[in-house]
């Protein structure tokens, strides 16, 4: 009887600590998305309360005075067009790699771990420079050349170590029937690794999507940023009307709030995934 | 039978390669070569030698010392901090019965939030006039506070990098805790250790590898915070007291065009990252059990 009270005190205990670190987690979105329905003296004066009349003016003029739709075009553009290339080219590095014998394989194994050791810092200014020579700057493919080379080594990590656990069997009947390699990788190997990739094809994504550095040096013109970008500019601008910078946080967490809701199961799981291993 | 085209083996690696050859491994060399050159602008070619003249700068300039100081300082509380948090939630995490998942998913959610925006709402709560601290301060009579101020801002900019990515740090060490198999427990419990005994003697010094990934895994993390810091204080403000390795980075190169002393600050920022890994795993590789 004793040990069963102590033990209902000590989870009344865990279950409060976590509790208070979930409110430390979600409650400053709440206040965020609360105050972009007020006006910006209503938030200076009281940003604790509900609003007292609910409007909808932020958004109006995060609209009006900002290309918002543009933005999430370009971003939605820039990373789906990275996660689908990051997806195809590393999808059939990793098959190749787990698959074929040949000569320089460990090599290009080295190659991709060796990669992950540099930081967008150390690459930056000759790539820009490549960027430039090529005529890429302020466009989407500047950013999604440079965007795909950071992710392509950590997706191939990851997906080789799915790709190798597979068995051969279903591939040695495919190709009894007659299917060349290119069938085998498109009719087998990605279907069954649809778990592997839709991990790599969700951190690519957010990675891409969240990018602000790349975005900042590559986009320099308001018709080609992104969301980050913008954002990034109407802090600086508009830093002083909280209504528009509340609602203009909102906007962009929105999308990613509503896909998270989805497939946060996988989201955890591909975020993390490639840190597991080590 | 089936894998042994040479042609087609590379056919379908080329791809990847080409993309880490010509955006990684070469602008990286390349980025190493520009150091020793004086290069005027961005477009600008490589001029005059100039040796080792960028990496002297190095260690007289008063900004990269700021820069440094504050990278480590970063480095040391995400470390404490966010490991340390990130532990104790999964120690507790796991050792209850319901609700897991729920925390799980809202712990983990500021993560795929893109700094910017968090930056964003913490400017928001840090703002002088009327900003969410100020207003709790004013609340109980007190006095607003300059919180970007020189004394604070440093703080200020490390708590929301601390605070985002706990969440992350927190479901790795939770699934390093659910591999440790229960009979370990069991026996554990024969033998007497409970609570606070079982996470000291048995957790712990079962968790030191997934603890150890965490604790690189901040390191290298935080030398390439750039986001945030931007977001909350552009320019390292103020007056560039709160620089990081790779704000400062950005600020040498694209703001001041100092090309070549960006590119060595660069190098700078990928030798930390192997130096203090390396000490990491030397160090933690002795405490293994």
């Amino acid at each position: 009887m004793k040990q069963k009270t102590t033990k209902s005190i000590s989870m009344f205990f865990i279950y409060s600590i976590l509790i208070l670190w979930a409110i430390t987690t979600i409650f400053p979105f709440i206040w965020v998305f609360v105050n972009s329905f007020k006006t910006s003296s209503e938030i200076l004066n009281n940003s604790f309360s509900l609003p007292a009349s609910p409007t909808f003016q932020n958004y109006i003029n995060a609209f009006e005075k900002q290309n918002i739709f543009r933005a999430y075009m370009n971003s939605f553009l820039i990373a789906g067009s990275t996660m689908f290339f990051v997806l195809f080219f590393g999808s059939l590095a990793s098959y190749a790699l787990t698959r074929f014998n040949f000569k320089l394989k460990p090599l290009v194994s080295m190659l991709f771990l060796g990669s992950l050791m540099f930081p967008i810092f150390a690459t930056i200014i000759p790539v820009f420079k490549l960027i430039l020579g090529l005529n890429l700057i302020n466009t989407h493919l500047g950013v999604i050349l440079i965007q795909i080379a950071g992710n392509i080594s950590f997706a191939i990590i990851v997906m080789m170590g799915f790709m190798s656990s597979l068995p051969l069997e279903l591939e040695e009947s495919a190709f009894l029937e007659g299917c060349n390699t290119f069938q085998i990788y498109y009719k087998i190997i990605l279907p069954i690794s649809r778990p592997v990739l839709s991990s790599v094809a969700i951190f690519t994504f957010l990675w891409s999507y969240n990018d602000l550095f790349t975005q900042i040096i590559i986009l320099r013109q308001k018709e080609s940023y992104t969301i980050s970008a913008l954002l990034n500019e109407i802090s600086s601008q508009f830093g002083i009307d909280f209504g528009l910078m509340a609602s203009a946080v909102v906007l962009v967490i929105i999308p990613v709030l509503i896909v998270y809701m989805f497939l946060q199961k996988n989201i955890i799981k591909g975020l993390t995934a490639g840190a597991v291993k080590g | 039978m089936i894998y042994k085209s040479r042609k087609i083996a590379f056919a379908f690696i080329f791809p990847a390669v080409f993309f880490v050859l010509v955006f990684l491994y070469i602008p990286f060399f390349l980025n190493i070569f520009n150091s020793f050159f004086e290069i005027k602008g961005l477009a600008a070619k490589p001029g005059e030698f100039l040796g080792l003249s960028n990496y002297i700068t190095l260690f007289k300039d008063p900004l990269i010392k700021t820069a440094l100081y504050n990278s480590l300082l970063m480095m040391v509380l995400t470390i404490v901090f966010q490991v340390g948090i990130a532990l104790i939630l999964a120690i507790l995490v796991d050792a209850i019965k319901k609700g897991a998942n729920f925390f799980r998913t809202v712990f983990f959610f500021p993560i795929i939030i893109s700094a910017t925006a968090i930056g964003l709402m913490f400017n928001l709560f840090y703002a002088f006039n009327g900003g969410m601290l100020n207003q709790i301060l004013g609340a109980f009579g007190l006095d607003p506070v300059l919180w970007l101020s020189k004394e604070t801002a440093l703080t200020m900019i490390i708590i929301p990098v601390v605070w985002q990515y706990i969440g992350f740090y927190f479901v790795i060490l939770l699934t390093g805790l659910n591999n440790i198999p229960t009979d370990v427990y069991e026996s554990a419990a024969i033998d007497g250790a409970t609570g606070f005994k079982r996470v000291f003697y048995i957790t712990l010094p079962l968790l030191s590898n997934v603890i150890k990934v965490c604790v690189i895994l901040s390191i290298t993390g935080s030398l390439k915070v750039f986001d945030l810091p931007w977001i909350i204080a552009p320019n390292g403000a103020p007056n560039g007291i709160t620089h990081f390795t790779g704000t400062y980075m950005y600020y040498a190169t694209f703001r001041e065009g100092n090309v070549d002393y960006g590119s060595t600050i660069a190098l700078m920022i990928v030798v930390l990252g192997i130096v203090f890994s390396q000490i990491v795993n030397k160090f933690l590789k002795q405490k293994e059990y």
